[in-house]
């Protein structure tokens, strides 16, 4: 089962970090880097149907329309 | 264009039919094909024989399947051609995958020995078509009819009423049984209306044959580039064949003008570009092709098989075409033959789409990951492609993603109505639908002791009991066939005619063998309890 309950202890250390990693690359290296990470990920990982919860949940964060969602937060 | 080959020409004989004598026959074959003539050769060493038709009066023309998979060349020994294709061929096993011009990785397809056949033999298929066509005229049981194309096909309840162009006329031939091995194009399949569907890929690929007159530094490898220097963006295969004939090919992407693109002016620059200014070349062959991935819903419909390309139809990565449908006609001939004989009931015959159905899925599951692989249809796609590859310098299981064609082996029948199911614990081996493995024993090789009919394989002397009318080839419960068997003292398969496992005991006793016996003749276990009472 993907777990998606918060589990990094520094969230906005590690958001740094991927935005970071594509530093200086061109816009196709970048494309390339996403890929190269999600498949060493998916491998550590190792479970295809985990992978696929997951790719269902970001398909759905990317393709519902914005300001749908039902809990639309509210600005800190 | 060919300088190494000339096909031969064989002769249209007016047959009794156009004198109004003859006209049936028990078994026609349409197309004397690749997959045709295998069937022919192979019912005709079952003692059976076949009228064969074909619209042309050669061999294939020009360059077509190159590699032969390891069962091919198995099927080809039990058929009596396998040491032609050792001879002949261009034995090969090791794959090389490069991106850019750096080495992705290595692969060997059989890292161990004590085989007869080797993974892979490269050779012209016209070579082989020509050895079939001398191998079946010799056994005298191929009636083998050129110039002599089918034009009409009603199907019947006992039997195909066919309708047959020659040079000299027109006739009817009624067979009983109709093999339809007339090609992707197959006229048995449009005459019945069968659909014939699947997915094009959008792509093109220049095939180019040279024959180079300078040593160049390639081994006898199969090589791949993804995005080499010398075709930027595109994807090459390269591979060697007999006669000094190396075969290229180049991914040109969809927007290609195929005919633009056969045009010496263009081919020439392209082969430069990749073996170098300095090397001299002569071209043997040039063809540009789109291919597809389909086949038909069903293989057999009443007394009329589909076999070979008018069944299922692949691309080229991994080789599995020519390669899959000789699987079809070895998994036909002993089926077909038995019920000819009265050996089996007609039933068996249904096991073909049974077997063969799964078979061509996973040809066409393979064929299409690897051209999905090859001609990324998306950026996203391409990303991950390129991603692959690079990780795969580096990473195993990168490695194990990258995809140039995942080459042809054998279907396994694991859920095939002929076998026995295993009821004990098996550590390796075949299992019950698998092809038999080989093995080095002390006097030649495993596989050339099994023949064509069922066999009793026992590990160790006097350990099983036999089985009534099923010869017994007895091996040494040690060694390497016992390892790769997973055998020990008493252990027995039950081998098919094809080769194949049936059943397969740790412990075996006369019911079960004869049981499996049954069910490998596709009896009722009832069935043949009443005939054994
Ligand atoms: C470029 C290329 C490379 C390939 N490489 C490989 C490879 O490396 N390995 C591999 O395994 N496969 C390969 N293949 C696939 C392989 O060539 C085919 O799968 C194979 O030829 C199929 O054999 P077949 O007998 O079913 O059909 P075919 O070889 O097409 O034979 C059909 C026969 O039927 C005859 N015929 C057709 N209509 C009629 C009619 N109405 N009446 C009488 N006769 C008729 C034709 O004249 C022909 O002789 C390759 C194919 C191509 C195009």
């Amino acid at each position: 089962m993907l777990d998606t309950a918060p589990k990094l202890a520094d969230p906005d250390a590690v958001f740094v970090t991927l935005v970071r990693a594509h530093h200086d690359l061109s816009p196709e290296e970048s494309r390339r880097l996403d890929a190269a990470l999600v498949l060493l990920l998916a491998n550590h990982i190792g479970d295809g149907a985990v992978l696929e919860q997951a790719i269902e949940q970001a398909r759905r964060a990317v393709r519902a329309p914005t300001g749908a969602t039902e809990d639309q937060g509210t600005p800190p | 264009m060919p300088t190494t080959y000339t096909n031969p020409r064989f002769p249209f004989r007016r047959p009794l039919e156009l004198d109004g004598k003859g006209g049936s026959a028990r078994v026609v074959i349409v197309g004397a094909g690749l997959v045709g003539l295998t069937l022919a050769l192979d019912l005709a060493r079952h003692g059976i024989a076949s009228v064969v038709l074909d619209d042309d009066d050669t061999v294939s023309f020009g360059s077509r399947a190159i590699c032969f998979a390891k069962r091919s060349l198995e099927i080809y020994d039990r058929l009596g051609l396998g040491q032609k294709l050792l001879d002949k061929g261009i034995t090969w096993k090791v794959g090389k995958v490069f991106f850019g011009s750096a080495l992705a990785y290595t692969f060997d397809l059989l890292p161990e020995d004590g085989h007869r056949m080797p993974a892979f033999v490269n050779l012209q298929q016209y070579y082989l078509e020509e050895w079939l066509v001398e191998a079946c005229t010799e056994t005298g049981l191929v009636d083998l009819r050129w110039k002599s194309r089918v034009v009409s096909v009603d199907p019947r309840a006992d039997g195909v009423r066919l309708g047959v162009e020659t040079p000299d006329g027109s006739y009817v031939l009624e067979a009983e049984w109709l093999a339809a091995c007339d090609g992707a194009r197959s006229t048995v399949r449009e005459a019945l209306g069968l659909p014939f569907v699947g997915q094009v890929f959008r792509d093109r690929f220049l095939i180019a044959d040279v024959v180079l007159k300078t040593e160049v530094p390639f081994p006898t490898e199969r090589w791949f580039w993804f995005d080499p220097p010398f075709h930027p963006g595109q994807s090459v295969l390269l591979h060697k064949q007999p006669d000094g004939v190396w075969r290229i090919d180049f991914q040109l992407g969809w927007e290609a003008d195929p005919e633009e693109e056969k045009r010496p002016e263009r081919v020439v620059p392209r082969i430069r570009a990749m073996l170098g200014k300095d090397v001299a070349f002569d071209l043997e062959w040039v063809s540009v092709y789109t291919f597809r991935c389909r086949r038909l819903e069903r293989f057999r419909h009443g007394r009329i098989f589909f076999v070979g390309d008018s069944a299922h139809q692949v691309s080229p990565f991994g080789a599995r075409g020519g390669n899959g449908g000789i699987q079809d006609a070895d998994n036909l001939a002993w089926k077909l033959a038995a019920v000819l004989k009265g050996t089996a009931p007609e039933t068996l015959l249904d096991s073909y789409d049974a077997e063969r159905i799964p078979a061509a899925d996973e040809n066409i599951l393979h064929s299409t990951r690897a051209t999905d692989f090859i001609t990324p249809k998306t950026e996203a796609a391409r990303a991950y492609r390129d991603a692959v590859l690079l990780l795969a310098r580096e990473h195993a299981f990168a490695r194990r993603m990258v995809n140039s064609g995942r080459l042809s082996l054998p279907h396994a029948y694991a859920a095939s109505p002929l076998s026995t199911p295993d009821e004990e614990a098996w550590a390796g081996g075949p299992a019950p639908g698998a092809p038999c493995l080989d093995a080095p024993l002390a006097d030649g090789f495993l596989l050339n002791r099994l023949g064509n009919e069922p066999v009793l394989l026992r590990f160790g002397e006097n350990a099983s009991p036999a089985v009534p009318g099923v010869r017994t080839v007895t091996v040494p419960a040690e060694g390497i066939a016992a390892e790769r068997y997973a055998a020990s003292a008493g252990t027995a398969y039950l081998i098919r005619p094809d080769q194949h496992v049936a059943a397969r005991f740790r412990t075996p006793n006369a019911d079960h063998l004869a049981a499996a016996l049954a069910r490998l003749w596709g009896r009722e276990p009832a069935e043949a309890a009443r005939e054994a009472a």
